[in-house]
């Protein structure tokens, strides 16, 4: 990294607005900060006496708890409001709930919420840097950064790689960003899955959209399947889970036609038997615990980078 | 407010496309009544002593403008909108006649809202407001409204405006059995199964934003539907807030076959694109929702060749209660009464439209289409005359707006030609002078 280099974003509401240097840098700083979670005593001071929120208006395992938990470890205060202990389920608008919190002076606010640009929405309305936990359909951005993580720490590089993501494009946020990280990082991304769930003009954004996802799997050196969000469809989009699972279910024979060392992912939680067979996610190919190990990593690098961390 | 006995507009460029004019002249205008009109270096007809004298030079002096598409909000959205703040802000805007929409709180579907909403007017009006009454009974798209209740009551249109008529069978009902009335029947044409839930155009910008959008052919495969209703009636359809590329080519071809339709667009759609959703600024939230460039000049090219008969705002204030929130979440809509002069003076300063087509757009035409007085500039018609100065640069600032909600992308935006002299009766409704 030339030494000219800074970072110099205070908000993360997106890999759109990352350059292919921060994405490096974040990349690079999260790989120095993965040996902390190793260690005995997992703790440094970097972030002491800095006031992380995680506000989240949607259900989390995986990506509230690891926020919450790089915070510790970076030996912030952290606290944690969800949908239903929130004052919004008393009729109060998001900003005013933005208010509120920035009255008590916080640093970092993490947010994950059903709307798109609500993080943007936040960042218009405070001073606290706001982290993006995952906005709508729109964008994932820690996710995004974790993946690239990952496939970097497995094949040494990204530029150059197939990548074959499957599955429900147009409600994903977490496609949205990973169609974005890696176009940007030099790679060839793929995508398919039934039409209904491809968004138009997905091309411009650096994907190529195939109609078959033999096309997208073959010679791939990353698959991922993405999750039918069920919760989400009001349309008429696919006739059934089990003829999903039957045509764009990704197992053991789709996983034959990509590269031999291709790394299967899935950015979790997974619907077993739907989009991803039982025996695929537990292969040797699956990195998909890999990923939840760096997303630690990588969200403790973005918050000591939007705080100003060098 | 009271008429004053006597008005002498001098020196203005008048332009009435409805008897051919476009020269400097002198209107005098006598207990609200133009009573005459003569070449300044003509000796004055015997003016009257007390008189109310305008410079005009380099002004532009035009029958009062009359905005066919405006959404008041009064009954029961009082907090976004009344009818009195409404016209306000339209006599600013150079307007001395709006048609008001029928989806307020209860809709106007019925005579007794049609006569409320004339009292109100009648008591606090800075404009002539005239009512459309709604297709269905409470916009529900089910059973017909009364129309020759509203029509006695003095509804002058109907529209379920805000939704569509889904309902073919409806709506071709509707043409029927309002030609019985002489009402007018406005469209509002969109196919919702389509466009539900969308948030802005489906395209490149929709995807990236992770926004649901609005396909162009929701709107393009409704405008089919009501022309093809139009044709086969031989009822007049009138349809409202045109925004696409493919909806301009089918009302031209059906047009030209001899069907009997009138188009309107809003200013929004030949002056901005999707584009000015990015940042999701809800103040570029509307439905239909703006569309891109090709469609954008698509109107543009509609508007010059007379496939769009009518420049209407689609006024439609809403208040930081719906506007300052999440995108998804934030209503349709923006204000328009107080910048369709600057906007759609940009058109003839580009050479898309000379002056006398602007005059047809902004009110001969809606008046003749409405069926209802104005759009002239004739002796002995009332003085209904709006004073343009296409020259008068200004910032829109939000402080300045005069309608109660501020719901508009053009705030900060420097704008040219502004309306500085209204005359609505003969009563000044509007005076920079």
């Amino acid at each position: 990294m030339s030494s000219q280099y800074l970072f110099a974003h205070k908000h993360i509401l997106g890999l759109d607005h990352l350059s292919v240097p921060d994405i490096e840098h974040i990349l690079n700083t999260a790989e120095s900060f993965k040996e902390i979670s190793t260690r005995a005593i997992k703790k440094v001071p970097v972030l002491r006496g800095k006031t992380v929120i995680t506000l989240f208006f949607e259900p989390s395992t995986r990506t509230r708890l690891s926020f919450d938990i790089a915070a510790k470890r970076m030996s912030a205060d952290t606290f944690s409001i969800t949908a239903s202990t929130s004052s919004t389920t008393k009729g109060e608008t998001l900003a005013d709930t933005a208010r509120n919190i920035e009255a008590m002076m916080p640093d970092i606010l993490i947010m994950r919420h059903p709307s798109s640009g609500a993080a943007h929405y936040l960042a218009r309305h405070m001073k606290t840097s706001v982290i993006n936990a995952g906005d709508g359909s729109h964008e994932h951005p820690s996710q995004g950064l974790l993946d690239l993580m990952t496939v970097k720490e497995r094949k040494g590089k990204i530029s150059g790689l197939k990548i074959a993501i499957i599955g429900d494009i147009s409600h994903s946020r977490v496609a949205h960003s990973d169609i974005i990280g890696f176009s940007k990082m030099g790679a060839n991304v793929f995508v398919s899955g039934p039409a209904t769930l491809i968004p138009k003009k997905i091309e411009e954004l650096g994907a190529t959209v195939c109609s078959t996802i033999d096309e997208a799997v073959n010679n791939a050196d990353v698959v991922m399947p993405l999750r039918i969000q069920i919760e989400r469809q009001n349309d008429p989009l696919i006739p059934s889970l089990r003829e999903y699972a039957s045509v764009f279910g990704i197992n053991r024979q789709v996983m034959q036609a990509a590269k031999p060392d291709a790394l299967l992912m899935h950015p979790g939680p997974i619907n077993r038997g739907v989009e991803l067979a039982p025996d695929v996610a537990d292969s040797a190919q699956s990195v998909i615990l890999a990923q939840v190990t760096n997303g630690v990593a990588i969200r403790m690098a973005l918050m000591y980078l939007v705080l100003g961390g060098k | 407010m009271s008429v004053p006995q006597a008005i002498l507009l001098k020196n203005g460029r008048i332009i009435d496309p409805a008897n051919k004019l476009d020269k400097k002249a002198n209107i005098l205008v006598e207990k609200g009544i133009i009573s005459a009109i003569f070449a300044p270096r003509q000796k004055a007809p015997s003016l009257p002593k007390k008189l109310l004298s305008f410079d005009l030079q380099g002004k532009w002096v035009v029958p009062g403008l009359i905005d066919m598409h405006v959404h008041l909000r009064e009954p029961g959205e009082e907090y976004k909108e009344t009818i009195e703040s409404g016209t306000r802000a339209a006599a600013a805007g150079g307007f001395t006649a709006v048609a008001c929409m029928p989806n307020t709180m209860p809709v106007n579907d019925c005579q007794s809202v049609t006569r409320l909403i004339l009292e109100k007017a009648e008591e606090s009006a800075f404009a002539r407001v005239y009512p459309v009454g709604a297709i269905s009974k409470g916009s529900q798209g089910k059973t017909l409204a009364e129309f020759g209740e509203l029509k006695t009551a003095g509804a002058v249109a109907v529209t379920d405006d805000g939704k569509p008529v889904s309902d073919s069978q409806l709506m071709r009902r509707a043409l029927e059995y309002a030609s019985n009335h002489k009402l007018l029947v406005i469209s509002h044409s969109e196919d919702s199964s389509l466009s539900r839930h969308g948030a802005m155009n489906e395209g490149f910008i929709s995807t990236s934003m992770g926004l649901k959008g609005i396909p162009h052919i929701a709107e393009e495969i409704m405008v089919f539907r009501d022309l093809a209703v139009a044709d086969y009636t031989g009822c007049h359809l009138h349809l409202a807030h045109i925004s696409t590329r493919e909806s301009i080519n089918l009302i031209r071809q059906a047009k030209k076959k001899g069907c009997p339709v009138t188009a309107e667009t809003a200013p929004h759609y030949f002056t901005l694109t999707e584009e000015a959703v990015k940042g999701y600024d809800t103040n570029a939230k509307m439905n239909p929702p703006l569309r891109t460039e090709k469609d954008r000049e698509a109107i543009i090219a509609a508007i010059k060749d007379g496939t769009i008969d009518v420049i209407a705002t689609d006024h439609a204030p809403h208040s930081v209660l719906e506007k300052d929130i999440e995108f998804d979440k934030a209503a349709n809509g923006i204000i328009g009464l107080e910048t369709a002069v600057p906007l759609a003076l940009a058109l003839f300063r580009k050479g898309h439209v000379d002056a006398s087509r602007l005059v047809e757009l902004l009110s001969s035409n809606p008046a003749r289409i409405l069926g209802v007085t104005g759009g002239t500039l004739g002796l002995g018609v009332e003085a209904d005359i709006t004073v343009i100065d296409p020259e008068q640069h200004f910032v829109l600032r939000e402080q300045d707006i005069l309608s109660k909600s501020k719901n508009s992308p053009f705030i900060g935006s420097k704008l040219q030609g502004k309306a500085v002299l209204t005359l609505c009766g003969g009563r000044i409704t509007h005076n920079l002078l």
